[in-house]
């Protein structure tokens, strides 16, 4: 079946690239989960649209971006709006709206508003992009250059297809509806993006200050940040001693501390193996609001157990049940995992 | 027996990392294998990753307590099938030197070898693939012979060629793809290492053992 151009990319801004929920089962042979990098706004504006939650969407950064819808569909977007408009009509973030042909989805830049400065948004449209899955995913792995669309990230003039939509033409003219955002998890006090985290297994090694320095100081997310690694700048954490690391896995959410004793967060397309002290690991509930955590602004580091960890997945879980109850009140499709994805806890 | 069992560390709420005391030895890599070999069909394991003297169970708390999986693995340490997985001969051909190893001069003289000896030590050695990291199918391989150990280039380069052939430290290794790296690089293959349409994405697996073949020489 040919497929038919559903969406032109007119300016894709910093970075555009198809993401899904990303690849399962191979890191052992050093091919990284990627996806997006919030699974849970991607999830939860995919569900927005009727879609599987693990349908692929256009994961955008730092705003900045249009695209024109060539054929009736409707769109949710997600994470930070960039006051997005669909021609002259806001479109909030979390909120489910038909588009028409013709109609031009845009972006504004980067802290428009002066008072803060965004990172990622997630577009979410009905049907789903369709690309070829590559080794069960969707996702563009923008590293070793395949999936997603070509291969690489989205640029002026692609024209994307969509697959087969869940919902019919009534549910796709419906009016406009929304979802209340996730919580951010700021600190009230600072505006601090706040992340849960486990000690690693070579949190020991370090010193007693660098220890004390990782929970209570504040820590500048640098700009050098990108989808491999969230590159944090504060004390220098030094270890009690040299000990040589040999080769081991590293996951997105690992906090690694090479020499320079500024420690680098793991993200989606991180490799699959490090030699660095993993002084921590933040805990999968969070792994997304970090992915949202604005360049320049503070991450506050919190310890918490495995107990904690799970609790706050299991809060998830039913936040996520809970819409799924409430889109299906309102005559929405039932959540779907895709069969090709799958839902895994760490894809998740 | 498998000698003294791992010890064993959370990777957050989701991951057990499994780790052996130094030295990594391929006898205790084997062990590795086969615990993870094992852990594989375990209920509740997502995916096993074999590091070097170490493995890291991904697991599906939702699915299996963590504190069970580690008891699961302490106990099934002393029993395994320490033969359990059999690697593959792979044979490797490789252009050696001019063009596709621009820095086998630079080795030669670290090493105090003749370009031609590297070439014939660095063939002549059996390489055993430890485990697959840094980039799809790139494999941190054991076997260097000791003579040839070179650093790492003081400058990095920023796109080293795909399939080229490389000595980092201790270590060799071919870049699946292009790639930043500061190996030396001694020569490049013509067979792909990676290729993601291929029901089998990847040349090589942990514990295939590998030969590089001398396809011409360049000094």
């Amino acid at each position: 079946m040919a497929a038919v151009a559903a969406l032109t990319i007119l300016r894709p801004g910093i970075m555009a690239s198809v993401q899904d929920l990303g690849r399962r089962g191979l890191r052992q042979l050093g091919i990284c989960p990627g996806g997006a990098l919030d699974t849970l706004a991607l999830i939860l504006a995919n569900r927005l649209v009727g879609n599987a939650d693990g349908a692929a969407g256009l994961e955008l950064t730092m705003g900045a971006c249009e695209l024109r819808f060539e054929t009736a569909t409707r769109i949710a977007l997600a994470g930070d709006d960039f006051d997005a408009r669909l021609d002259r009509m806001p479109l909030y973030p979390y909120w489910s709206v038909e588009a028409q042909p013709g109609q031009v989805l845009r972006l504004g830049g980067a802290n428009r508003r002066g008072d803060k400065e965004g990172v990622r948004s997630w577009l979410a449209i009905a049907g789903g992009v369709e690309v070829p899955a590559v080794l069960g995913s969707r996702s563009t792995d923008l590293k070793a250059g395949f999936g997603g669309h070509q291969g690489r990230a989205l640029k002026k003039g692609d024209k994307l297809a969509l697959g087969l939509p869940r919902l019919d033409t009534q549910q796709m003219a419906s009016r406009p509806f929304g979802l209340r955002a996730p919580e951010p998890g700021l600190d009230p006090d600072d505006g601090a993006t706040v992340l849960r985290v486990m000690p690693g297994p070579e949190f020991e090694q370090f010193t007693v200050a660098a220890r004390d320095a990782l929970w209570s100081e504040p820590w500048l997310l640098t700009p050098r940040s990108n989808r491999m690694g969230s590159r944090l700048e504060g004390s220098e954490l030094k270890r009690r001693r040299h000990a040589d690391m040999l080769s081991a896995a590293v996951i997105p959410g690992t906090i690694q501390v090479p020499p320079s004793g500024q420690p680098i967060i793991l993200m989606g397309d991180a490799q699959t193996t490090g030699g660095y002290p993993r002084i921590g690991v933040v805990i999968r509930a969070d792994l997304g609001k970090l992915a949202q955590a604005p360049l320049n602004g503070r991450l506050r580091l919190q310890q918490v157990d495995g107990a904690a960890a799970l609790a706050a997945w299991e809060a998830r879980r039913l936040y996520l049940a809970q819409v799924a109850q409430g889109l299906a009140s309102a005559g929405w499709p039932a959540p779907a995992q895709n069969l090709a994805e799958g839902v895994s806890s760490h894809a998740d | 027996m498998s000698g003294a069992p791992p010890r064993l560390h959370s990777l957050g709420e989701a991951a057990l990392l499994c780790e052996l005391p130094p030295p990594a030895t391929l006898a205790q890599q084997q062990r590795i294998w086969a615990l993870a070999h094992e852990a594989a069909q375990w209920p509740g394991v997502e995916e096993v990753l074999p590091g070097m003297n170490n493995v890291t169970l991904l697991f599906d708390p939702a699915h299996v307590d963590g504190v069970e999986l580690e008891m699961q693995v302490l106990s099934a340490w002393p029993q395994l099938a320490i033969g359990a997985v059999q690697g593959r001969q792979i044979e490797i051909p490789v252009a050696y030197g001019g063009e596709a190893g621009p820095d086998l001069a630079d080795v030669a003289a670290h090493c105090g070898l003749t370009p031609a000896e590297v070439v014939r030590r660095h063939s002549g050695g059996d390489y055993v693939v430890y485990l697959l990291g840094f980039l799809p199918g790139f494999a941190f391989m054991g076997g260097l012979p000791a003579e040839l150990a070179t650093p790492r280039r003081a400058e990095p380069r920023v796109a080293v060629p795909a399939r080229s052939v490389g000595i980092g430290g201790e270590q060799t290794g071919i870049y699946p793809l292009v790639s930043p790296g500061g190996w030396n690089l001694i020569g490049r293959t013509s067979v792909e290492l990676f290729d993601p349409k291929a029901a089998e994405p990847t040349l090589l697996r942990p514990g295939d053992r590998v030969r590089f073949v001398v396809e011409s020489v360049q000094a």
